[in-house]
């Protein structure tokens, strides 16, 4: 029986165009997108998309019955997060007054510092548009991506693991951030692969064909 | 460290791509999937659709239009023109934009801005302003040029509201614009440069990304934007839709002065 990519619909955010780019990769694997947690645990792998706020993202994981759901996935099927999706798979985030995220990556989402008075060139937050990503860490969801490849960031708030081994990717912004973590099955990314042309469509295509061993 | 943008900047009318000076005298410039598709393959950092069709009943063929090019294009995409309600934003990007631009609805109702930030995150909602030089009232014998000032338009340029520009883009920040989309109506379609004191006033007074927009002529316009004028971007339209510019050309020439650029 053919594969099913689970996409995790909260309905918070524009899954049209990751549908899409999931779709253009995925060859005979089925994509779903759904906010039913039994449908989505029926599928060989998951994505947790997202784009909003830390709140309300995890108040409609919860009152949808998604954050179990990601949490039982998490334990045995390739999980991918993506941007919002990321941050809250770790364990704390400062947005919104702070929030208890899923606590699936141990750590936690800090806000970029805003920049001194004085700077000479002032870097504004939103962190948005194009960086490159340094590959730290050898996984196999990097393979064909040339390592410095540029990808589309747009974020306020960033993670920070609290270890060392689980970041994979950094980028450079105001400072050096974890723009790539993975732990076990799990692999989530800060930036928008389903916006990054080329690069990001072979992350997606490695994922697709990824059995969550790192 | 992170790239300046180089956004191509597609004025949809029913349908179509379409060029105007200073908002009239419309031409046809091509269907909007195709020339999307060519500044994709050409290296476009991000697309900017701004719908300018009159008529509301043809907003459907708008959405067509978003859709068509998400599915296709896997880079940023941003919509805007009369983006009126929160309806407006959720059919936007459920179609597959992945910004939505408000321009004369912020001026009528503020808390629109924040109600659409706080609903999909401020990093989707871009903030319109189109900025009108006012002409400063001279004194007799005042020896030191009047400091500029600039008004807000709305109406696709087209009414007046008194409103201080600067002002209003630091109450737009706070209010929860992600970014700013700045529009020097006064050198629209000159192909003269933009309007660089505009662009270096706002860029300092806000902490979010500005895009700097209205009258690029020649490659040397966008590099004067990106740095005299502090702009985190650039779009422009008729310089690339008329074949003048590649987006790689100008990418090539801008990495050449030294601006970071995503080659």
């Amino acid at each position: 029986m053919a594969e099913t990519i689970g996409v995790v619909d909260y309905g918070m955010g524009n899954l049209h165009s990751l549908g899409k780019a999931l779709e253009r990769v995925a060859g005979s694997t089925r994509v779903l997108i759904s906010y039913d947690p039994d449908e989505l645990l029926g599928c060989n792998r998951l994505v947790l998309p997202g784009v909003g706020g830390v709140r309300a993202c995890m108040q409609e994981l919860k009152r949808l019955e998604l954050n179990e759901m990601v949490a039982a996935a998490a334990k045995n099927m390739p999980l991918l997060g993506i941007c919002l999706g990321m941050q809250v798979l770790h364990e704390w985030s400062d947005e919104n007054e702070g929030v208890p995220a899923l606590g699936l990556v141990p750590g936690k989402v800090v806000r970029f510092p805003d920049p001194p008075a004085d700077a000479k060139e002032r870097l504004k937050v939103p962190h948005m548009g194009w960086n490159r990503v340094k590959q730290t860490r050898a996984h196999p969801l990097w393979a064909g991506v040339p390592d410095d490849s540029w990808f589309y960031f747009v974020h306020s708030y960033h993670a920070v693991p609290s270890r060392a081994e689980h970041v994979i990717g950094t980028a450079e912004y105001i400072h050096p951030f974890a723009a790539a973590v993975a732990r076990d099955n799990i692999v989530a990314f800060q930036f928008h692969p389903e916006k990054s042309q080329g690069p990001g469509m072979a992350l997606l295509a490695n994922f697709v064909g990824w059995d969550g061993r790192s | 460290m992170l790239a300046k943008r180089i956004i191509p900047c597609l004025d949809i009318d029913r349908g179509r791509v379409v060029k105007g000076v200073k908002f009239e005298d419309l031409q046809d410039a091509g269907d909007p999937v195709e020339v999307a598709r060519r500044y994709d393959q050409q290296g476009a950092d991000e697309l900017v659709f701004l719908d300018i069709t009159a008529s509301s009943e043809d907003r459907p063929t708008l959405f067509q239009v978003v859709e068509s090019v998400a599915e296709q294009i896997y880079i940023p995409l941003t919509v805007g023109g009369g983006v009126r309600q929160m309806a407006d934003v959720r059919a936007l990007l459920a179609a597959g934009a992945d910004k939505v631009s408000i321009n004369t609805a912020a001026v009528k109702n503020p808390d629109f801005v924040t109600e659409a930030g706080d609903r999909y995150g401020v990093q989707c909602i871009v903030v319109a302003i189109d900025a009108k030089r006012v002409k400063p009232a001279r004194p007799r014998g005042l020896a030191r040029r009047p400091r500029p000032r600039w008004e807000v338009l709305t109406h696709g340029g087209r009414r007046s509201t008194g409103v201080d520009v600067l002002d209003w883009a630091v109450k737009m920040v706070q209010r929860g614009a992600g970014e700013l989309l700045i529009t020097s109506v006064d050198q629209d379609g000159t192909r003269s440069g933009y309007d660089l004191e505009l662009l270096k006033a706002i860029s300092r007074a806000v902490s979010v990304p500005v895009i700097a927009s209205g009258g690029v002529g020649e490659l040397e316009h966008l590099y004067q934007g990106l740095t005299e004028g502090g702009a985190d971007a650039v779009l422009a339209a008729s310089i690339f839709h008329q074949g003048t510019y590649t987006i790689g050309e100008a990418k090539k020439f801008l990495s050449d002065k030294g601006v970071c650029i995503r080659l």
